[in-house]
C-alpha cells in the first residue's frame, strides 16, 4: 500500500516538472515576448475553440450514445445554467440511448 | 467555490478510473496518490499508465505529459489580464492548479466581469482536492468495482466540456472559430495523430480563423486584452 520505488518516484516527479512547464510556460512566454495583434486576437477566441476541438472527435467516436448524452447537456445547461443537473441529464440520456442501442 | 460542484459529479467517474487503472498496473497506493497529487492531470495521467512498465521509464512518463499537457500552455496566456494582477509567488502558484475545468470557469468569469484571480485558485484546488479523493477511492475499490470501457459513467468527462461549452458561447461570431475547430481537430483525429494533436491544430486553426475574420473588414477595433 504505501511502497514508493524509486522509478516510479522519478517518473511522478518528471511528468509533474514537465506539467507544470505547460502550465506556466505560456504565460511566462507572453510576460516575456509582446505578442502581435494577431496573436492577441487569437487569445480571443482560443478557450471555446480548445474545447471544441476537444469534444468533436470525442462525440464522433462515441455514436448515438454520447450524441444523446451531449444533446441534454447543452439543453439542459441553457435553459437552467445549472452545470451539475445538466451533468445528471446527460449521463442520464447516454445511458438511456445506450441501453436502448 | 460552489462553481465547481458541479465538476466534481462530472470528473469523479475519471479520478475513478485513473485510480483503478493505476492499482492495475501495480502502482501503490501511495504511488496513485502521490501521481493524482503532483501531476493532477488526467489525460496525461492515463496516457502514461498506459506506458507504465516494469521498471518504470520516468523519461517516456514525463515525454508523454508534455507532449498530453501542451495544450495547457496557451490558457496561461488567456488568463494574462487576472494573472498580470498577482505578484511574485502566487502568479507561479496558482498556475500550479490549472487545469481545463478551472480554465473554463474562469474564462466565463472573466468574460462576465470578474476580476479576481483567486477564482482560478480556488476552483483548481477544489478540483484538486475531489482529484485525489477519487483516485485513492478507486485504487482502494480496485479489486471490487469492474467498470467495462464504454460504460456510459465515462459519458460524465465529455459531458463537462460539452456542458462548459455553453457559457464560452457568445453568439455568431463564434459559429466559424468553433466549426473550424471542430474539422480540423476530427481531421487530424481522422489522420490518425494523437493527443494533443488533434485538440492543439483545432484550437490553434479555430482561434486563427476567429482573428481573421476580426482582422479582415479593415482596422476595426482589435480585441485586445480586456
Amino acid at each position: 500500500m504505501t511502497t514508493l520505488r524509486w522509478d516510479a518516484l522519478l517518473a511522478i516527479l518528471g511528468m509533474w516538472a514537465a506539467t507544470y512547464l505547460c502550465r506556466a510556460g505560456g504565460y511566462a512566454v507572453l510576460r516575456a515576448v509582446r505578442l502581435p495583434r494577431f496573436a492577441q486576437a487569437m487569445l480571443q477566441h482560443l478557450p471555446g475553440a480548445l474545447f471544441v476541438a476537444y469534444v468533436a472527435p470525442a462525440l464522433l467516436a462515441g455514436g448515438v450514445a454520447s450524441w444523446a448524452g451531449a444533446a441534454a447537456v447543452v439543453g439542459v445547461q441553457v435553459a437552467t445554467r445549472n452545470l451539475g443537473l445538466a451533468m445528471l441529464a446527460g449521463i442520464g440520456a447516454a445511458w438511456a440511448a445506450s441501453l436502448a442501442a | 467555490m460552489r462553481r465547481a460542484v458541479p465538476l466534481l459529479i462530472g470528473f469523479a467517474p475519471v479520478g475513478l478510473v485513473v485510480g483503478i487503472v493505476a492499482a492495475g498496473k501495480g502502482l501503490s497506493l501511495l504511488e496513485a496518490t502521490l501521481m493524482s497529487g503532483l501531476v493532477y492531470a488526467g489525460a496525461a495521467q492515463l496516457v502514461a499508465l498506459d506506458l507504465w512498465q516494469d521498471p518504470v521509464s520516468p523519461l517516456a512518463a514525463a515525454l508523454a505529459a508534455l507532449a498530453v499537457n501542451l495544450r495547457m500552455a496557451p490558457m496561461g496566456a488567456v488568463l494574462a489580464p487576472w494573472l498580470d494582477r498577482l505578484r511574485g509567488w502566487r502568479v507561479w502558484g496558482t498556475l500550479l492548479t490549472l487545469v481545463d475545468h478551472s480554465f473554463a470557469l474562469s474564462v466565463a468569469e472573466m468574460r462576465s466581469g470578474g476580476r479576481d484571480a483567486g477564482f482560478l485558485l480556488g476552483t483548481g484546488f477544489c478540483i484538486w482536492l475531489q482529484w485525489v479523493g477519487t483516485t485513492m477511492l478507486g485504487h482502494t475499490l480496485a479489486d471490487v468495482v469492474r467498470l467495462p470501457p464504454g460504460h456510459p459513467l465515462f459519458f460524465a468527462g465529455l459531458g463537462a466540456f460539452v456542458g462548459m461549452l455553453v457559457p464560452l458561447w457568445r453568439g455568431a461570431r463564434d459559429l466559424v472559430p468553433w466549426g473550424v475547430a471542430a474539422a480540423v481537430a476530427v481531421a487530424a483525429n481522422r489522420a490518425g495523430l494523437g493527443a494533443p494533436w488533434p485538440v492543439l491544430a483545432g484550437a490553434l486553426s479555430g482561434a486563427a480563423a476567429g482573428a481573421a475574420m476580426e482582422a479582415a473588414p479593415g482596422p476595426r477595433a482589435p480585441g485586445g486584452h480586456r
